[in-house]
């Protein structure tokens, strides 16, 4: 079960000051030491891009990308981000333009009821990054290596994010697009 | 989530004297502890945040060796070239464990420190000596597939989570403290965590405020490393068995071994006499499984872990095989 939102609980500590940086637009907080950045970033700013699956850092949905590495947002606190550069799916796009990653999504139909497609695309866009700089995973075989971004690569560096629809053969074949070069 | 103090720490003395507080904790990536808090089963009333804390980087030793900082990443200690190339196994196990998301925030310190993820742990409607000490065990004749087979309690049959800290067990490695009153320690791994006997919810040697500042590794045994997880899905699931294996070879001998398990105990499992009766033999099937034998000689089942014990003793064979390159 999602938890609740704390603020009708007794006895919670005074709101503490932070200021986050969300998709390069820094916002100043009071808020309770128990709200997660999941929390902080739908209920506060509004952001509701960012989806709250599990709320138990299974299912990926609340994945969003932190000073430049993937992360689940609801197994962090919204205080503990002070000074990060914290970038949701709302802060992909580009003066209008969709993200690469995004557009090949839509272009490979890398989804279909939609709920874990940010995390997805925001999970992505970091695993490229990590490729990039040559991360190895469970399925490299020679850790030392480093590996090409096969379909069991982009499977298992995607374990994280559960896609309950089972859109996973055009999610990877997104992926493997846009580590290609893509079209857009 | 019951409310807490939130500190940030300024430095390690100010950081260890308040989170030796009774009600206090250290927080660092938070992944495991947050999770619990949700529950009510970690109820701290103040977390002290040691994420500004220095103990970030991996350096070389003297010895040549890595001193790996609290803070370090599990990702990426997993990527750094220098544990690919020297320590694959330690790599290896790291990427065998949770998903990208978990290991970019879950750091070394902490991955030693999680707690067990026994159901009945978790399962606040369930008595548990672990959570509520003096409750009892739900799991000794409950659903127990994923719990212990060695070292446990009839007060605790919880198995240990990490798969990083197997391969640092294998590997020898020293976990550096400092007090709260300021004084440093070196504690062997495989003397960190506490048999669960009847005080389960004491799991390690940790004074209150003692923070792990860094794990040593000494320079690795000569051999090759190998690291083989079994469990239920391809990916993202805890071990049933897993086989940490260092194995120098001669001439298709053994020259030395390390043998160390994950998922059987509240520890992660350094099998001496399955190092010593590998020490010399043959390269061969009856080998490993006469190691794997004596691994799990005094290994018992509480019925629907029983299939453990056999499964252990074949990972081990594999795993072996594998590092003798003959699988």
């Amino acid at each position: 079960m999602a938890a609740r939102p704390p603020s009708a609980e007794a006895a919670a500590e005074p709101a503490q000051k932070v200021a986050l940086t969300v998709n390069g637009r820094r916002h100043a907080l009071d808020i309770d030491p128990r709200v997660t950045l999941l929390d902080a970033l739908r209920e506060n700013l509004a952001l509701t891009g960012t989806k709250k699956g599990c709320d138990q850092g299974q299912c990926g949905a609340c994945t969003v990308i932190v000073n430049g590495q993937r992360i689940n947002s609801c197994l962090t606190l919204a205080v503990m981000h002070a000074g990060d550069e914290i970038t949701t799916i709302e802060g992909l796009a580009e003066d209008g333009d969709l993200h690469p990653m995004q557009a090949a999504f839509v272009r490979h139909d890398g989804l279909q009821c939609g709920y874990c497609t940010p995390g997805q695309i925001c999970s992505a866009v970091a695993l490229v990054a990590e490729h990039k700089a040559g991360w190895p995973s469970h399925v490299t075989a020679d850790v030392a290596s480093v590996p090409a971004l096969t379909d069991t690569e982009i499977a298992e560096r995607m374990s994280g994010n559960i896609c309950r629809c089972a859109a996973y053969a055009n999610i990877v074949a997104a992926i493997r697009d846009v580590a290609e070069g893509g079209r857009s | 989530m019951k409310p807490f103090r939130y500190e940030r720490a300024s430095g390690v003395a100010s950081a260890c004297a308040s989170a030796a507080e009774p009600t206090a904790k250290f927080i660092a990536g938070g992944t495991n502890l947050i999770d619990l808090m949700k529950l009510q089963i970690e109820t701290p009333a103040h977390l002290v945040d040691i994420g500004p804390l220095p103990l970030g980087d991996i350096e070389e030793t003297q010895e040549g060796g890595l001193r790996i900082g609290a803070l370090v990443t599990n990702s990426a200690l997993a990527a750094d070239m220098r544990v690919r190339r020297r320590y694959p196994l330690l790599s290896q196990a790291i990427l065998a464990g949770a998903s990208t998301q978990l290991r970019n925030k879950a750091t070394t310190g902490g991955n030693l420190l999680q707690r067990t993820r026994c159901a009945y742990f978790y399962d606040t409607t369930k008595p548990c000596n672990k959570r509520v000490p003096g409750s009892g065990c739900a799991a000794l004749a409950g659903l127990n597939r994923m719990n212990a087979v060695l070292g446990v309690s009839d007060s605790c049959i919880a198995a240990h989570p990490s798969d990083m800290a197997v391969a640092m067990t294998a590997l020898d490695a020293q976990i550096e403290t400092v007090a709260r009153d300021g004084t440093a320690r070196t504690i062997p791994i495989d003397a960190l965590y506490r048999a669960p006997g009847d005080t389960p919810h004491i799991e390690t040697v940790l004074a209150p405020g003692e923070l792990i500042r860094s794990v040593l590794l000494p320079p690795p045994p000569p051999g090759r490393q190998v690291y083989r997880k079994v469990r239920d899905r391809a990916s993202f699931a805890f071990a049933l068995v897993s086989a940490a294996v260092v194995l120098a070879t001669d001439n298709s001998r053994v020259r030395a071994a390390r043998v160390a398990f994950g998922g059987l105990s509240y520890k992660p499992w350094r099998s001496v006499q399955a190092e010593a009766a590998l020490a010399g033999a043959a390269l061969t099937r009856a080998s490993f499984d006469a190691a794997g034998f004596v691994a799990l000689g005094d290994a018992r089942g509480y019925g629907h872990n029983d299939f453990k014990i056999p499964l252990a003793r074949r990972t081990l064979r594999a795993t072996l095989a594998a590092a003798a390159g003959i699988a």
